[in-house]
């Protein structure tokens, strides 16, 4: 198929390709100071950090040389080749792991409870009165902002050592993150239930009972079994500061170059987090129909 | 039938069967699963020593540190505070564009669209994932053992575990990309280098510059917290204070953080509205 294709004047081409080349260098220079900008940001955060390449230079042998340590026996050899010498303590992890993911199942459940409570006085379209939101959102976003470890440590000091300030650190973290989202939820949710629900005289919390919860209730457990894988990873490293679960073992393995212990409670780690992710997905799946993950 | 009136409750029940007789697993789960859901929960209370008399304790123990918090008060470690602070958006800054540039290519290879075979990504895809299943805090023991104590630790441990979420990020947004202008290119003769260039760049930079953004953010969050176990940053000095028992100083570190996180928030939203315009990012 051929097409005519017409060809400007020279003068008004002359015109066009001029503005056209303009407005191409204006980009190009934007996009050069912002990435000028970026590179000074850059090495300002490098001073400020300390990089030292040639530290990382002298000593990434070493990074490699780590994993080499970690999957070699004490008998010099690889800890495939001797599986039950490699787990030996497989007992004492497992129940830790049971632990770690009992923590993060209370400490989400509570924090989901903690957050469905609030959350309907944080939105926008359900809160009863403005100082009532206003209080509840800078709450819930104290209680997202300050990281759970952080959470851990004081809980620790508070409620002594132990799981319990596990499990408390990520009820409290974690109903900072839900509380937000179903928040959100909320806000989505559409108004003309409430209204008809409020036209026959209901109180404000039968308005939330059967006009808002039957359309947000979805929404609210997809993002709780999110939250719970996320809080799998995190009960893995309470323990550093001494509240309960794998981390205790995980740290004192590193910190005394129990080199293949390292290696042995990384890999359960990680093929638990597998199976939470999997489980969980399963589940999500099943609930709410197969919806693409995030 | 007229309003006002009755419905037969019989005619509806047979024009509607699904919901008058719905079978019983159907309506036995929910309440099974609910138990089920509290059954767990009563036991994990129980089998982890949560007591009436312990939270009692303890939540008076954390009303007397709450009432010692007050006023937040720095002493006369200040400056120290804001070289720290200094620190940690430097290690979340450094992290995250490390971890950027390492994950851009290697997500190509983990892309059903540049690479249509599997070869590459089913393994790539495992590796983003297994290194996604190790916690930052992990990484930083380990980055820790190898080139010592200090912050460049945590830049390290922060770009590691990152590359496995920027990695897994990518390459979904590039295979969310449209393939026509791909095609476009291959056909004015581009070679496959320049597909990606000229084809799949343009669409994907955009979603990548606001991720990358978005993760600096969160990893403010965590570095804030990858000092307790020593790799430097305001983290350090906060599980410090929280060990000597210093509670002044430990609410005025917390305050810190919280107001940095949210300038970090306000800079990066202002920025990404700036780069990718009101579309949402994954």
């Amino acid at each position: 198929m051929a097409v005519a294709v017409s060809i400007l004047p020279s003068q008004q081409l002359a015109v066009l390709n001029e503005a056209y080349r303009k407005a191409v260098a204006r980009r190009r220079w934007r996009t050069l100071l912002a990435a000028c900008a970026f590179a000074a940001v850059l090495v300002v955060a490098a001073i400020g950090a300390e990089v030292n390449l040639r530290t990382l230079y002298t000593y990434f042998g070493n990074f490699v040389g780590y994993f080499d340590r970690i999957f070699t026996l004490d008998d010099g050899h690889r800890v495939w080749s001797n599986v039950f010498e490699w787990f030996w303590g497989f007992k004492k992890w497992i129940k830790l792991l049971g632990e770690t993911l009992l923590i993060s199942y209370v400490g989400t459940l509570a924090g989901m409870l903690v957050a469905f409570g609030l959350n309907f006085l944080a939105a926008e379209n359900t809160s009863p009165a403005p100082w009532v939101r206003f209080t509840v959102r800078r709450s819930l976003e104290f209680a997202r902002t300050v990281p759970g470890i952080v959470f851990a440590l004081i809980f620790v000091i508070a409620f002594g050592l132990g799981p319990v300030a596990g499990v408390l650190a990520i009820a409290a973290h974690s109903s900072g993150a839900l509380g937000k989202l179903f928040a959100e939820v909320v806000e989505n949710a559409d108004m003309k239930p409430v209204e008809g629900v409020r036209a026959t005289g209901a109180s404000w919390l039968s308005c939330m009972r059967f006009a808002v919860l039957p359309q947000v209730m979805a929404g609210f457990s997809s993002y709780t079994l999110l939250r719970f894988e996320i809080n799998v990873r995190e009960a893995s490293v309470m323990g550093f500061v001494g509240a309960g679960g794998i981390g205790q073992e995980l740290v004192v393995a590193v910190r005394k170059f129990y080199y293949s212990d390292v290696s042995a409670i990384l890999v359960m780690i990680v093929v638990t987090v597998y199976l939470i992710d999997i489980a969980t997905g399963w589940l999500r799946g099943r609930l709410f129909g197969a919806e693409p993950r995030t | 039938m007229k309003s006002g009136e009755k419905p037969d409750p019989r005619v509806l029940r047979e024009r509607y069967p699904h919901v008058f007789e719905r079978p019983m697993s159907a309506r036995v789960a929910t309440p099974v699963v609910l138990f089920v859901a509290l059954a767990v929960f009563v036991f994990g209370l129980v089998d982890l020593d949560f007591s009436p008399s312990r939270m009692l304790a303890g939540l008076g123990q954390l009303g007397w540190i709450g009432r010692l918090m007050l006023p937040p008060d720095p002493g006369a470690s200040l400056p120290i505070y804001l070289q720290a602070l200094g620190e940690t958006l430097s290690i979340a800054v450094l992290g995250t564009t490390l971890a950027a540039c390492v994950a851009f290519p290697v997500s190509l290879l983990a892309a059903r669209n540049v690479i249509p075979s599997a070869i590459f990504r089913f393994p790539v895809r495992r590796l983003f994932d297994t290194i996604r299943g190790v916690d930052t805090l992990i990484w930083a023991l380990v980055w820790i053992n190898v080139v010592g104590l200090g912050p460049f630790a945590g830049v390290l441990a922060i770009a590691v575990s990152d590359f496995g979420a920027l990695g897994k990020l990518f390459s979904e947004a590039m295979e969310g990309a449209d393939r026509k202008q791909v095609e476009g290119v291959r056909a004015a003769g581009g070679n496959a280098l320049h597909e990606i260039r000229f084809g799949l760049l343009p669409q994907v930079l955009p979603v990548i510059a606001g991720q990358v953004l978005y993760f600096i953010e969160s990893n403010t969050r965590s570095a804030t917290i990858i000092g307790i176990v020593g790799a430097g940053g305001i983290g350090l000095q906060l599980a410090e204070q929280i060990r000597v028992l210093e509670w002044q100083k430990v609410s005025f570190l917390i305050l810190m953080i919280l107001v940095a996180v949210a300038a970090i928030d306000w800079i990066s939203g202002k920025l990404r509205f700036a780069i990718i315009g009101r579309r949402a990012i994954a």
